[in-house]
């Protein structure tokens, strides 16, 4: 019984409404598991909306810790990364599945 | 083929620490083995069907059904646990007097049971789904195929390992204490959790409140280093926390420790938990 309570309390959180700001139209594409632009300035202090396009065949998992984002992209399609308030500085992200290649980094300021 | 033997242990290792934990909290209770079996298994079938629905699940819900999913997989989780946590603090003595007196596995243990088959069926389908899509990407490259996908299987092994070296070092705690030992470790097991998971909703656009960074340890104990993760997922450390997730943190913790007190307390007939 407490469980059930548990889980309507969780879905009455999920059903609050999206309130995310969308401030400009930022995208990234992945592109042979490296992502281009691999530097994206974001306006710091507000949450800002990066798309993020694979255009590779095989799946990504964009993440980082610093920006608290982990989000798979499966191959030919694209997601939505909602980050921020950011304090201004540099945000290190991977793409964890191409480590060695796909590298980047949001700057807030 | 290091490379992949990497990145698939670092996925194994977070679902194996749960799994150790859980192995070591049910210590003594009667068809354990074949519901942390039934667990895995269903863990691994669901998975896998999470990774072929990827895209589908990512473009759910106006592209946020990939946070939506993994907020109410951590969200069941911690409720999971919390009800283990206040049956095992009703029955967790009497377990642990008939162990040491007839030294046998004790029967009565379903309840706790179906709840901790569910905490390890989705941890190891929130992990493995990451593991299932890593090398499926892999076989699709078809490049050097073979060597990274060795990689990934003795990633899997390793991992496995692993869960085996907590369970066994948890193990060695005295039969007195192991139940106090592994309520605590569920506790905070439970509260990273929530705080993960409100993060999921945040990074999904829903419940936007308290979402500013109170403080900055990275420079400490960065999470993406291997203590950093095992941290993580053992006490839910955040290098950047929000203000959200401290408090769901404490919060859970409170929650737990309140439930596990009232569970304890017996007036003269016994009620179920």
């Amino acid at each position: 019984m407490r469980s059930l309570f548990m889980l309507l309390g969780l879905m009455a959180l999920v059903t609050v409404a999206p309130a995310a700001t969308r401030a400009d139209d930022l995208t990234l594409t992945i592109k042979d598991h490296r992502f281009a632009p691999e530097e994206v300035k974001v306006p710091a202090n507000q949450r800002v909306v990066i798309t993020v396009i694979n255009d590779d065949t095989t799946p990504e998992e964009f993440d980082s810790k610093a920006l608290k984002v982990e989000k798979v992209i499966p191959g030919k399609s694209k997601g939505v990364v909602r980050i921020g308030p950011l304090k201004p500085g540099r945000y290190p992200f991977i793409g964890e599945f191409h480590e060695a290649t796909a590298k980047g980094v949001v700057v807030a300021e | 083929m290091l490379g992949a033997l990497i990145i698939v242990f670092r996925e194994v290792i977070e679902a194996g620490l749960i799994i150790g934990i859980v192995m070591a909290a049910t210590r003594g209770v009667a068809g354990r083995g074949r519901m942390v079996t039934l667990g895995v298994s269903a863990g691994v079938i669901g998975a896998s069907i999470v990774a072929v629905f990827a895209g589908a699940i990512s473009q759910a819900f106006e592209g946020a059904g990939q946070e939506l999913f993994n907020a109410s997989v951590l969200g069941v989780a911690v409720v999971m646990l919390m009800w283990h946590n206040a049956w095992m603090a009703r029955h967790g003595r009497e377990i642990a007097e008939e162990m040491r007196s007839i030294g046998t596995a004790v029967s009565e243990g379903a309840k706790p049971l179906t709840a901790l088959a569910i905490v390890v069926g989705l941890a190891v389908l929130r992990e493995g789904s990451e593991v299932v899509l890593f090398l499926y990407g892999i076989m699709a490259s078809g490049t050097s195929g073979s060597a990274l996908l060795a990689g990934g299987v003795l990633g899997i092994a390793a991992g496995a390992a692993f869960t085996a070296l907590t369970y066994f070092g948890l193990l060695a705690i005295p039969s007195r204490y192991i139940f106090s030992v592994t309520s605590w470790l569920i506790a905070l097991l439970a509260a990273g959790m929530a705080a993960q998971s409100v993060q999921f909703l945040n990074n999904g656009g829903f419940f936007v409140v308290l979402d500013r960074t109170i403080w900055d340890t990275s420079w400490v104990l960065s999470e993406g280093s291997l203590f950093g993760r095992l941290l993580h997922t053992l006490i839910g450390y955040t290098e950047r926390p929000t203000e959200l997730q401290l408090t769901v943190y404490i919060g859970t913790l409170i929650a737990m420790g309140l439930l596990m007190r009232l569970a304890r307390y017996r007036p003269q007939e016994r009620v179920a938990v």
